[in-house]
């Protein structure tokens, strides 16, 4: 327990005087506070806005796990087509590459200009972002399957189907959870960057995304801060939940938890 | 009792087998294999035998000659064979039990019955009590027990295995082998093993086919006539060394060959 609490001490530590420096540059360099708020202001700005916070909160939330959610099926599914041959995967890889390498805020005006602006298009981007580390991984996991577990399940004549659900399907979970990790923290930066282009035009409906350049087009900067913090929260959320989730399905039989049993 | 025919376990007539870049693995191996026996296969690495329990459970086919396992393909003839490979390969997401029950499950067999049969062959090797715990939690001993309890689940008639204490201390490895034994006498399987151990090709086997290597070959088949049950008591007396000994020599020159 102590040995648990005291490295959050020191992270609490960390946070306070982090605060106070911040103070400091204020009153010392006596910025103004539409160029830097303090603290303090960012707190009240929290509180006093707090519904409108949270309403864009959650529709950035809803379209980052909406995109989330959809790259993880779309992503298992194409997994599943490169997983059957080196061929088809020779043939279909690069287009993954080119999924990752593919610069967001370039082709957000194209689909702004084909979806319209809206949650939809915004979990569009978030989708597009974050599917090629699902594919990846799935794929690096459900191709990586021991030679002779294969041969065992095969000496049972086992069809095809007993081949992918009890044998390549529950191997490549490990591996699609760190794909899941690594999608859920860019398929919130791509929702918050799709909401700077395609969030709702309507006041009060836009996400975190829309509210920010909202926020700086009207000089609130206390505002715009707690957006950010809003943003940041939103990110660890994303964060714990794949970790939790990741967790409670291999906790029991993987790897990965003895090293934490160690710790 | 008239006499009738019995199809041995397994024939190999003038098996050849080479790669798809035409490198010669085995050369020509003729070999029958009649029920009950328990023959190992001792050679030193490179030189086919993991091949030879390949060909028998037909995961690989021969580029010559025939293979019959109980009169039939090797294909068709899988149903009553099981394979134990050097490592335990369990799925780690399942518990010991379902290991255990896997074969059984792929080929249809209902839980009660997998439970029922699953939680026999754990008293038997011994791990009653783990039967909820996951691979993980094992050591490699225990892994390996667990291993013999999922090929013995299906009531096979031969047994392949494939090097499967080679990674384990001598003590366990001992233990095992002397286990192994026992198991074979209640469940009468005929048994094919490979190894590079002398000493645990000797204490197990009623028969030793000594491999050759590049091409693998049989380079000589020699009767262990040392009478069952065998204990480890075994192991210290002068029979068990001077045949040891004489196995020893004969794959030295296999090797030098």
């Amino acid at each position: 327990m102590r040995r648990r609490l005291i490295p959050l001490a020191n992270a609490l530590c960390v946070f306070a005087a982090m605060l106070l420096l911040w103070q400091a540059v204020l009153w010392i360099f006596r910025v103004p506070p539409f160029m830097l708020p303090s603290p303090w202001a960012v707190a009240r700005a929290v509180v006093a806005r707090f519904p409108a916070l949270v309403a864009s909160l959650s529709i950035t939330a809803g379209e980052a796990g909406g995109g989330l959610l959809a790259s993880v099926v779309a992503g298992v599914l194409i997994a599943l087509i490169f997983a059957q041959s080196r061929w088809v995967r020779r043939m279909l890889y690069p287009y993954t590459i080119l999924l990752q390498t593919v610069p967001i805020v370039a082709i957000a005006p194209l689909i702004l200009m084909w979806v319209g602006a809206g949650a939809a298009a915004v979990t569009l981007i978030a989708f597009i972002i974050s599917l090629a580390p699902v594919i990846a991984n799935t794929t690096q996991g459900l191709i990586s399957v021991d030679e002779n577990l294969v041969h065992l399940f095969l000496m049972h004549n086992a069809s095809p189907k007993q081949l992918l659900f009890k044998l390549r399907l529950p191997h490549a979970v490990p591996s699609l959870f760190v794909g899941i990790r690594i999608a859920s923290g860019i398929a919130v930066i791509g929702a918050i960057t799709g909401e700077l282009y395609a969030g709702s035009s309507q006041v009060g409906q836009g996400g975190l995304g829309y509210s920010i350049l909202y926020a700086s087009s009207q000089l609130q900067t206390d505002y715009l801060f707690a957006l950010v913090l809003a943003a940041t929260v939103l990110g660890f959320g994303f964060f714990f939940v794949v970790m939790f989730l990741e967790w409670y399905f291999l906790h029991r039989w993987h790897e990965s938890a003895r090293a934490q049993d160690a710790e | 009792m008239t006499e009738t025919f019995v199809a041995p376990q397994v024939e190999f007539a003038g098996v050849s087998k080479s790669y798809a870049d035409g490198r010669l693995v085995l050369d020509a191996i003729d070999l029958t294999v009649a029920k009950g026996e328990f023959v190992t296969l001792l050679g030193s690495s490179g030189c086919g035998k993991s091949t030879v329990l390949k060909l028998i459970s037909g995961l690989t086919s021969p580029s010559a000659g025939t293979i019959r396992v109980d009169g039939m393909t090797p294909k068709n003839g899988r149903e009553t064979v099981s394979y134990i490979f050097q490592d335990a390969t369990l799925l780690p997401w399942r518990t010991v039990r379902q290991n255990v029950g896997l074969g059984l499950e792929l080929e249809g067999v209902n839980g009660d019955r997998r439970r029922e049969k699953a939680a026999f062959l754990l008293d038997r090797v011994g791990l009653g009590n783990v039967g909820e715990a996951y691979p993980r939690e094992l050591s490699g001993g225990m892994k390996m027990r667990v291993s013999i309890a999922r090929a013995l689940a299906t009531s096979p008639k031969l047994l392949l295995m494939d090097e499967p204490f080679a990674a384990l201390d001598e003590m366990t490895r001992d233990r095992l082998n002397e286990e192994l034994l026992r198991w074979r006498e209640e469940q009468q399987w005929t048994g094919i093993f490979v190894t590079h151990s002398v000493a645990e090709a000797v204490f197990l086997s009623t028969r030793i086919v000594v491999l050759a290597s590049n091409p693998g070959r049989i380079h000589s088949v020699i009767s262990v006539k040392l009478p069952f049950p065998r204990t480890a008591a075994l192991r210290a007396s002068p029979e068990f060394g001077t045949l040891a000994l004489e196995v020893s020599r004969t794959l030295r020159e296999a090797t030098l060959q």
